[in-house]
């Protein structure tokens, strides 16, 4: 494979999968602040939904290791761990998933909506929306020659959504610079993979449109390094799109509250003891790339940041009500 | 007028086009695609001429994929370049209002300002020729009616040149809608008041200025697109019988120009709103509410409007005929209108 992660690309994709899990596992416990002991998603430091990543974090990482602020990224309605591995500004991220003045967007986004124009990173609320945006980043990329690529993240329910045919012939008919990774977690809210979508392996669907179709199996970041490494050089090279589907796990509900009821008896044991975290660790500790002393370093780092950016977003004040009736038009 | 200028009477189509090569010509990041518009020239029309001028790279014709290519827009526009994309039949905005609505016209706003959506959404209106209710809709206030869009509707070639470089001038999402009977399309019949002189300079006719039309001191009768020229029709005719109507073209529904409307109505005491868009929830019901809640007591009588009654555009003629705005309409309203008594003496 002509793609292998070096020691440092491995340590950064390590890193940042632990600022991902750091964050959202201290999200998960400030978003119940104001909830108990009765649960209303309109109240406490964050409300409305919040559809978290834990278990996701080697698709973000594993992409994002090829890709710099030049290249653009338009994600989904769970899009903390790509943001963070695409270098979105954190503390501002987190004000603005507390719907503070200092936010991304001075609150009017909230977490299924952050934009950071200086890191080319978007996302949003509806499934397969942001596929359509893609191809256009990297039509202008080829009508203006400036450099980079586009990589649209989807889950894999999108893939039965118009929107995702329609994006796929686009980008293979005008051969242009963007890459498609669907996060396949084999669950749409309560519906499962199998019983949603008449093939087995999305990545399949390529054949239809001319493209390359890569499954990566087992949540594996240094696989998914290899592969979206793979896919963003033949973007990169002018030789088109690539649909890449990943293989992932959500170790929590759809959103917060979900009492995934859906699950079956011991899914979730399972997937938790395939966590990719403690195995990337391992794998860098069998490697000697870390020893433990640096793995631990690692860890209370990434805890550190993430507590800087939840101490900016609580010190933020709130928006005035007032401006709700800015930003509309530009 | 500029008299090296006399002879360019200009269709719709003529004008648009013309507008759209000199914004090419002058900014590298304009171009256009949408269904049929290179080799075809648009299906109505407003790109013809530009596949030879510029080339299939900026004259891009698309699958037939709404979604994508309009989301593609937004995306293109997020990155600095200045689109226009063609929806072929405003009606066909079913498909595809997701990218529009949801994705366009939020950009902006979700973003804190951070990234821009110049993009013009340039799509075709209007029936009475027979196409039925998949064919024929007007619809405009349905894309009014989201924030973060703004909507022109021009009414002849001389607005149209000029809104078209305003819009594609404008840093965000613009809907340029224009109406079938106006476009100057042959197989269309064309209402020939659109048909007027267009000077070859590039101009721009400002978003959200609405122009009046026909000064009077009676009534005051707003229209845009084709019921302009209904609306002119009838105030001739209204005119021979001593009532001296005001004539409004909005030309622009987002931002809407409340001043100029208050303002004619402030004067006349009597407004009639003819809109070929459904009634219900429409612009038809914003221009009253507009005169109706900046001060009621304006009003000699209840304001009043003729509008496409609430139901689906029927085929056969005798129905659909029945069911449009048309000059003898307008006439018999503000007759009605003139002989009631005022409602504050």
């Amino acid at each position: 494979m002509s793609h292998q992660p070096t020691a440092e690309q491995k340590i950064w994709m390590y890193r940042h999968m632990l600022l991902s899990r750091a964050y959202e596992n201290t999200l998960q416990t400030i978003y119940m602040e104001g909830k108990t002991p009765v649960f209303n998603m309109a109240h406490g430091t964050i409300p409305g939904e919040m559809h978290l990543s834990q278990g996701q974090e080697p698709c973000a990482v594993g992409v994002c290791a090829h890709l710099t602020a030049a290249d653009s990224i338009t994600a989904t309605h769970r899009p903390h761990h790509i943001a963070i591995a695409k270098g979105v500004d954190l503390k501002r991220m987190t004000a603005e998933i507390f719907g503070k003045r200092d936010g991304l967007s001075g609150g009017r986004g909230g977490h299924m909506h952050l934009f950071d124009s200086k890191v080319r990173f978007c996302c949003s609320g509806i499934i397969a929306q942001g596929m359509g945006p893609a191809v256009g980043m990297a039509l202008a990329r080829k009508l203006s020659g400036k450099p980079g690529v586009a990589v649209s993240f989807i889950g894999e329910g999108a893939a039965n959504q118009g929107a995702f045919h329609e994006a796929l012939n686009l980008a293979s008919l005008w051969k242009l610079p963007v890459v498609f990774v669907i996060e396949d977690n084999a669950w749409g809210i309560s519906v499962a993979k199998h019983a949603s979508t008449s093939v087995s392996v999305n990545s399949m669907r390529a054949g239809a449109y001319s493209m390359p179709g890569i499954e990566v199996l087992d949540n594996d970041p240094i696989a998914i390094f290899q592969e979206a490494g793979e896919a963003i050089a033949r973007a990169r090279r002018g030789e088109g799109p690539t649909l890449i589907e990943i293989e992932t796990d959500r170790l929590a509900g759809h959103f917060m509250g979900d009492a995934e009821g859906y699950r079956p008896v011991g899914e979730l044991d399972r997937l938790k003891a395939r966590d990719p975290i403690p195995r990337m660790k391992a794998l860098l500790l069998a490697e000697r790339v870390l020893d433990e002393s640096a793995a631990s370093k690692i860890e209370r780092e990434a805890q550190k940041v993430v507590d800087d950016a939840v101490t900016f977003a609580r010190q933020s004040p709130y928006p005035q009500p007032l401006e709700a009736l800015e930003k509309l038009y530009a | 007028m500029s008299t090296s200028d006399s002879g360019r009477r200009f269709t719709v189509t003529r004008a648009v086009a013309e507008a759209i090569a000199q914004e090419m010509q002058r900014d590298p990041n304009v171009f256009v695609m949408g269904e049929d518009i290179a080799k075809l020239g648009g299906v109505f029309g407003n790109t013809r001429g530009l596949l030879e001028l510029f080339g299939p790279e900026r004259i891009r014709d698309t699958p037939i994929s709404e979604t994508a290519f309009i989301g593609a827009g937004v995306g293109a526009a997020a990155e600095g370049m200045r689109p226009i994309v063609e929806l072929m039949f405003i009606d066909f905005f079913g498909v595809c209002f997701d990218a529009i609505y949801n994705l366009a016209a939020k950009q902006s706003y979700f973003s804190g300002g951070q990234v821009k959506c110049p993009l013009v959404l340039m799509t075709y209106a209007g029936g009475g020729y027979g196409d039925a209710g998949q064919h024929s809709q007007c619809v405009w206030s349905s894309f009014a009616h989201m924030p973060g869009l703004k909507v022109v509707v021009p009414s002849n070639a001389y607005d149209a040149k000029g809104l078209m470089i305003s819009a594609i001038r404008d840093d965000n999402p613009v809907v340029f809608i224009g109406h079938k009977a106006l476009q100057g399309m042959g197989w269309l019949g064309t209402e020939k008041g659109s048909i007027v002189e267009v000077p070859e300079a590039s101009y721009t006719v400002p978003l959200g200025q609405a122009k009046t039309v026909r000064t009077g001191r009676d009534i005051t009768i707003v229209g845009l697109a084709l019921t302009v020229h209904q609306a002119l029709e009838a105030a001739d005719q209204l005119g021979k019988e001593g009532i001296d109507a005001e004539v409004i073209d909005l030309r622009s529904l987002v931002p809407l120009d409340r001043k100029a409307i208050i303002d004619s109505v402030r004067k006349t005491g009597r407004l009639l709103v003819v809109d070929e868009d459904y009634t219900s929830y429409s612009v038809s019901a914003e221009v009253i509410a507009t005169v109706v809640e900046h001060d009621v007591r304006m009003l000699k009588a209840a304001p009043r409007r003729i509008a496409y009654p609430d139901v689906v555009i029927p085929f056969s003629r005798p129905m659909e005929q029945f069911a449009l705005p048309n000059v003898e309409k307008i006439v018999t309203a503000v007759r009605e209108m003139a002989a009631r008594a005022p409602a504050h003496a």
